[in-house]
């Protein structure tokens, strides 16, 4: 791959973009959001999952070091929670064989949560040895993609997740909740919002501090996302819901905006849109988070993320993939 | 989130749903056709190709999207390889053959400035004209007009810009002198009976002067509009817009000019432009101009993107329960050929997907 001088955003666009600060190039920015009305956040929490959701579904096997400077570099950026890894058998996810190393090797930033993926109780144990300290959960709106993912029903893996929030209560550690396939699902097809909401419910009883609806195959659009959400509202407060969109059919922005008007002020993304989509080969999956990011700041949302440093990070990783960027951000500002 | 099987090509339940999504093909209950309205300037089709949509909360969306196909001439325009006459045709054939209802099928502009136009005439002269179909083609000036008329065309756009240094550069003249050139092309149109279309380009930014005020679009957009043009598309030429600069740029516009007439003309380069759209239609914006394939990349951002995809706006809007009156599936296939053509990968998000499923 051709060497890739430092991207920054041309003088042009630097000139169509006024910054919010020095260091930070963004779109022209408005007053709070009056776009997105009285139930518009002012702030946005997002949710990198770049080095666990994105690195998973990359066929190439990042080395341990790699991903130690990645998460390093993206806590760097201002992003308030950055998922650093997960604790499943190696055997299943080989890109995720190195997690206790990784969940060591990282540098800790204050005021920078790093929550790591567990799939049971003893993957919690193991993420509490290596120093974990949040975790994530994931359960399903769908019984089959349950059954063919994990083996059980929906039902049977939130027993399973049950002794996990005891333990997790016990030592104090945070635990937030993944609902997967909530605009559809690859086995079952549509997906029933109350479905979602039943599931979501659920988890948030068990103590979930935080649920993320997870749009798996990307397939929803602002609609799907608009009942969706409406359902799931009437049971989980709104301040406990995150988005977590796919871009495989390009909505993703455009359903993380309904997601949005509709007051949620947690969003997930992925640097670089990191992470292709198991269900359509060659299709993409994460929303980029530098996509997400210029969205924001055109909106005049805080999100505490500099867009230039998060593009060198992305930069990085790509390199380090030997991939290109998903980000359209990216691709626009790249100087080749 | 966890490991999961990749082979899922028969997997006929993500099948059924992207059908659903995509598009039903089942031919709707009689009682949900509906007569779409027609007035001297827009003519619509009737289309029974629609789905059911829920009634609910879709109060605040159109019902029915218009969408302006602007591959063969803005998409084509910005790619490097010249693609021959022929085959400009056979994808304009096939555009129509899908259901869009108006297709902007080239530009009437000097070849020594637009290679890819060069064949303009031929093209026009070509093309199957399917009934209910429109094909406006881009008319710089009288000369470029003229040409048009000759060959067989019977619409034509021209195009103003927000940003003076952005007309200096391009065309070579002020906005105002521009819009001089216009009115005369507008004028003889109009004794001609030819819809006139106008755009506006760096609505909401500019390569050379950035920030670009709304009331200047809307000025801009006015002097089009009281010249003839029965529609004023708004086009965010350099893809920096966001939601909120689209809906204070838009709020400013619909002061100057009635919503019926306004299109946005959103570039994907920042992938802002399905969230941008979805704010036009909140505020009442029912057209919506977009590429096949998102073809055209960006003449300012180098490897950049540039037009967004028909096939990525389709899926939403289908998503939406919004007619469109288009086959999804034959401006998927539209794209394939043209890309094929072109030897590159398709911009669209839905087509890259659905390569996989042999919907």
């Amino acid at each position: 791959m051709a060497a890739l001088t430092r991207r920054a955003v041309p003088r042009w666009a630097a000139a169509a973009l006024r910054p919010m600060s020095a260091a930070r190039p963004g779109p022209p920015v408005t007053p709070p959001s009056p776009q997105l009305g009285s139930a518009g956040p002012r702030r946005v929490k997002i949710v990198e999952v770049g080095p666990r959701d994105g690195l998973q579904n990359e066929q190439a096997v990042v080395p341990t070091e790699v991903k130690i400077r990645f998460i390093d570099m993206l806590s760097e950026t201002g992003l308030p929670v950055i998922e650093a890894t997960s604790f499943v058998s190696p055997k299943w996810v080989p890109q995720m064989a190195d997690h206790a190393e990784v969940l060591k090797g990282i540098e800790k930033f204050p005021g920078v949560s790093y929550p790591v993926l567990i799939p049971n109780l003893k993957g919690f144990q193991a993420a509490v040895t290596a120093g974990a300290r949040e975790v994530s959960i994931f359960g399903a709106a769908s019984e089959l993609f349950s059954k063919k993912n994990i083996n059980c029903s929906i039902d049977e893996s939130l027993q399973r997740f049950s002794e996990v929030m005891e333990a997790a209560r016990a030592a104090n550690i945070p635990v937030r909740g993944y609902v997967s396939c909530v605009l559809g699902c690859p086995y079952e097809g549509k997906i029933a919002p109350a479905k979602v909401a039943e599931v979501a419910k659920k988890m948030y009883a068990m103590g979930c501090y935080e649920i993320s609806l997870g749009d798996t195959i990307g397939v929803g659009t602002p609609g799907s996302m608009k009942e969706m959400l409406s359902a799931v509202m009437k049971e989980v407060p709104l301040g406990a819901l995150a988005v977590h969109c796919h871009d495989t059919y390009g909505q993703a922005l455009a359903n993380t905006l309904v997601a949005l008007q509709m007051g949620v002020s947690v969003v997930d993304s992925s640097v670089s849109g990191l992470g292709g989509c198991p269900y359509a080969q060659g299709a993409s999956g994460n929303v980029a988070t530098e996509d997400l990011v210029y969205m924001l700041d055109g909106l005049g949302i805080h999100t505490g993320v500099d867009l230039q440093k998060l593009m060198d990070v992305g930069a990085f990783i790509c390199k380090a993939l030997n991939r290109r960027s998903n980000s359209k951000v990216a691709q626009a500002t790249c100087r080749l | 989130m966890g490991t999961v099987p990749s082979a899922l090509k028969h997997c006929l339940s993500y099948q059924h749903l992207l059908r659903e999504q995509l598009w039903s093909g089942e031919p709707p209950p009689a009682q949900a056709r509906v007569l779409l309205k027609e007035d001297n300037k827009n003519v619509l089709t009737v289309t029974d190709l629609y789905r059911d949509y829920k009634e609910y909360q879709k109060s605040e969306l159109p019902e029915y999207v218009k969408i302006i196909e602007v591959g063969p001439r803005d998409g084509l325009q910005n790619e490097k390889v010249i693609v021959p006459t022929d085959i400009k045709i056979e994808l304009i054939n096939q555009l129509a053959k899908a259901g869009l209802p108006v297709i902007e099928v080239t530009s009437f502009v000097s070849s020594k400035w637009v290679p890819q136009m060069a064949d303009h005439t031929e093209v026009m002269r070509g093309i199957e004209r399917h009934p209910g179909v429109r094909y406006p083609v881009l008319t710089p000036n009288l000369r470029g007009f003229h040409s048009a008329i000759s060959a067989g065309a019977t619409e034509v756009s021209v195009f103003g810009a927000a940003s003076e240094s952005f007309s200096k550069r391009n065309i070579n003249c002020s906005i105002e002198e521009s819009i001089e050139r216009f009115e005369e092309v507008a004028k003889l149109a109009r004794n001609m009976n030819i819809p006139v279309r106008g755009y506006v380009s760096c609505a909401l930014g500019c390569p050379y002067e950035g920030n670009i005020k709304p009331v200047k679009v809307a000025e801009v957009s006015k002097r089009l509009y009281s010249m003839g043009c029965y529609e004023i598309s708004l086009a965010d030429t350099i893809g920096v817009g966001t939601p909120g600069s689209m809906k204070r740029m838009l709020e400013a516009v619909m002061k100057e000019i009635p919503l019926t007439a306004l299109a946005v003309h959103c570039h994907d380069t920042y992938g802002q432009a399905l969230a941008n759209i979805l704010t036009a239609m909140q505020m009442g914006v029912s057209v919506v101009d977009s590429a096949v394939a998102g073809l055209g990349g960006c003449p300012y951002a180098k490897g950049a993107t540039g037009n967004v995809a028909t096939e990525d706006v389709i899926y939403m809007l289908n998503g939406l329960g919004i007619n469109t009156g288009v086959n999804l599936y034959k401006v998927i296939e539209a794209g394939n050929f043209i890309c094929t053509a072109l030897s590159r990968k398709t911009n669209s998000k839905v087509a890259q997907a659905s390569s996989v499923f042999e919907l």
